[in-house]
């Protein structure tokens, strides 16, 4: 793993998520994703490349929410990739992250099925960005026309950048300079993003958190995205 | 027709065995070459409003709804996240499934020199190469960008682009693709000494047509030679290929890592499953097939008692195929795999899920052990209908069903087809029949040659009193 030269990670801190979906508002600013309207979304069909999955835990009146920023995980083992048969989806050995080429993809949508956090979105429809939502879309990144899948990429824009302006003036990429959209919008600093292979890195100090689990860690798919508990789990 | 002893009253009353068997009622060449000759023309109004209506809703289907879809996006159905497999997939599985009726009867029955194939096997074996074609287009109707289904045909192109062998998708393409062009040269290969019956005995544009598809055949003994090694090699190679192809198309699923799909089961279920709903269709279309066309001399009781049997030994290895996953998937206790169980039992699929057992099992099981539902025209039709409306829901429950469950409960989801996917569906069941039927008046249908090879092996010999069958051991 530690070939490579990046292992970027995002971490997220339950504890610290309140669920107010600015990460959501941030992430389809950044990434030109369409808002896929009332209907749609009531039918399942939110465009979010991250959303707050939501769980209540117990029974009125002790009742709590429970916030789970869900989005592409990056496994590095991902199910996702063996089954596309164009290689639309493969995994990067440089970013260390899934990559979706969106001019490849034919629209299978196997990769959706394959993906047990069912982090992939799908363009049901041409995208439409109404007034005044058109005049902010992000140059660096394309608009996905109908019959293709899209999914969180970690703001790979934002890392290709970092690593140029690095390389440019002959440094090493420093730890924080990436910053996803998602983290860089969340008030209370939920979502921390960086090189797992630098030590010294904020992630890989929390990774070292006695609160970290993975999700469905049991899959083997080594998730790159690590949640510290929260609440009152045990952490002991 | 029954022979009476008139002499001894104490004689069994016996069954003409010529009524029963076609094999031992022989009639010149002449009048058999008559039979399917006029049988292929007869042309009424009825056959003309059909196809005009099945080209109707062939349009409608495959060019208006798949047009729209194509031209607005996926959204048009009701696929939606967590199900992004739809209807198509489930149509798809199906009628791979129907296409296994053909070789089958065809190929499994020639091997083990099954004397009942003789007049059925061209019947069936057509069933093979249309159903093939349907379900090759829903892989197409399926993707999401139907115009860039050539990325994924393995050429070398500017885009350096070289598909994933990786994918099941892909096995499953060339799977289908050796499957089809295999049965369809299986198909033609028995075929040419009808043609060159039908050149002999056509005029016009029939004749011209014949003359060309015949390949100039004579009947020399060379030719006959040639033609019986052609065709014994291919029915001996299409077996594996039509195991594979249903395997493959099982792998779709147990090659994921969804509960409920990935199960190393598949495969043989699936090719069990297939079978059955492609032996019961196979039933359904020649019990209409020798009504419309007025085939009774040669699709006799018999037949239709032959395959009503296969029906029944394929329902049991069905049942036994579905209680092994199942009890697997129950015993295993795994959360997701309990969810399943459930959304089958008292969910939202659970009325399909019951009505699939009592067309699958309990319909079959309570009518076809008796020979008179086997023999009968309403009896044999509903039954294999029933099954065939059971194994679609099967495919219909394993592909959107299982979809709506995951193993974090903020993903799950519900599907409905929507009236573009019903539309499409009709439009390919349309063009299945359409095939069908115009095919069916541009070759013998019943293979002549087969048949009289046949009743040239069987003989009735009079001993005493009793007719007695006797066989000449061919090849």
């Amino acid at each position: 793993m530690s070939e490579q030269p990046h292992r970027w990670t995002m971490i997220i801190d339950l504890d610290r998520c309140t669920g107010c979906q600015a990460c959501v508002v941030a992430c389809h600013a950044e990434n030109n994703v369409p808002v896929a309207g009332e209907d749609e979304v009531r039918l399942g069909r939110a465009m979010h490349w991250l959303r707050i999955e939501r769980y209540w835990e117990g029974e009125y009146p002790n009742l709590k929410a429970r916030f789970v920023p869900m989005m592409c995980q990056q496994c590095e083992n991902a199910p996702c990739e063996p089954v596309c048969p164009v290689f639309a989806t493969y995994h990067s050995e440089v970013e260390n992250v899934n990559i979706q080429v969106y001019n490849r993809c034919i629209g299978t949508r196997y990769c959706a099925n394959n993906c047990p956090y069912i982090a992939r979105i799908f363009n049901w429809f041409d995208p439409e960005f109404p007034e005044p939502l058109n005049e902010q879309l992000n140059p660096d990144i394309s608009v996905r026309r109908r019959g293709i899948m899209e999914k969180c990429t970690f703001c790979i824009q934002r890392i290709r950048r970092a690593e140029e302006t690095a390389e440019a003036e002959q440094r090493e990429v420093r730890d924080g300079e990436v910053t996803p959209a998602c983290a860089q919008s969340c008030p209370t600093d939920a979502f921390v993003f960086g090189d797992l292979n630098d030590p010294e890195s904020r992630v890989a100090k929390l990774a070292r958190s006695r609160r970290r689990f993975r999700l469905l860690e049991e899959l083997g798919t080594e998730p790159a995205v690590i949640y510290l508990k929260g609440g009152d789990a045990y952490v002991g | 027709m029954s022979v009476k002893a008139t002499t001894t009253p104490v004689l069994v009353v016996q069954e003409d065995p010529r009524e029963e068997h076609l094999l031992l009622d022989p009639r010149p060449t002449k009048e058999l070459n008559g039979m399917i000759l006029e049988a292929m023309q007869r042309t009424g109004k009825g056959f003309w409003l059909a196809v005009i209506i099945l080209g109707a809703l062939i349009l409608v289907g495959l060019v208006g709804a798949w047009g729209y879809q194509i031209l607005t996006g996926m959204g048009v159905a009701g696929i939606r996240r967590p199900v992004y497999w739809g209807v198509y997939i489930a149509n798809f599985v199906f009628w791979i499934g129907i296409s296994h009726s053909g070789t089958f009867v065809s190929a499994i029955l020639r091997v083990f020199k099954a004397e009942f194939r003789r007049p059925i096997t061209r019947g069936s074996e057509m069933m093979t190469s249309f159903a093939l074609i349907v379900a090759g287009m829903y892989p197409l109707i399926h993707l999401g960008r139907t115009w860039r289904f050539y990325w994924m045909v393995p050429y070398p192109n500017q885009r350096h682009l070289w598909p994933n062998f990786h994918s099941p998708l892909m096995w499953d393409m060339m799977a289908i693709f050796t499957y089809l062009i295999g049965s369809t040269l299986y198909l033609y290969l028995p075929l040419i000494p009808d043609l060159a019956m039908a050149r002999d005995n056509t005029t016009g544009w029939r004749q011209k047509l014949y003359r060309i598809l015949a390949l100039g055949w004579r009947g020399t003994e060379a030719e006959w030679h040639h033609l019986k090694t052609a065709i014994n090699i291919f029915a001996f190679a299409i077996i594996p290929v039509m195991f594979s192809v249903h395997t493959i198309v099982s792998w779709d699923f147990g090659m994921t890592m969804k509960t409920g799909w990935h199960s190393s089961i598949f495969g043989p279920y699936f090719v069990v499953g297939a079978i059955f709903s492609g032996v019961s269709a196979v039933a359904t279309v020649l019990l209409i097939v020798r009504r419309t066309m007025k085939l009774d001399y040669f699709l006799r009781p018999e037949h239709f008692d032959a395959i009503g049997k296969l029906v029944l030994v394929f329902s049991f290895a069905w049942t036994y195929f579905f209680f092994a996953d199942y009890l697997t998937e129950w015993y295993g206790g795994e959360a997701v795999g309990k969810e399943l169980l459930t959304l089958q039992a008292h969910g939202p699929v659970a009325p399909l899920w019951y009505a699939m057992l009592i067309t699958n099992i309990v319909i079959p099981w309570l009518t076809l052990w008796n020979r008179k539902v086997r023999r009968s025209f309403w009896g044999l039709l509903l039954v294999t209908l029933g099954v065939n409306v059971g194994m679609y829901i099967e495919r219909y429950i394993i592909v959107t069903g299982f979809l709506t469950r995951n193993r974090l409960p903020f993903d799950w989801g519900a599907y409905n087809p929507t009236w573009v996917e019903l539309l499409i569906s009709i439009g390919s069941l349309s063009t299945f029949i359409f095939l069908y039927a115009v095919v069916s008046r541009l070759i013998p249908l019943v293979p002549i040659w087969e048949v009289r090879e046949g009743q040239i092996a069987h003989t009735l010999r009079r001993v005493g009193r009793a007719l007695v069958p006797s066989v000449a051991e061919l090849e």
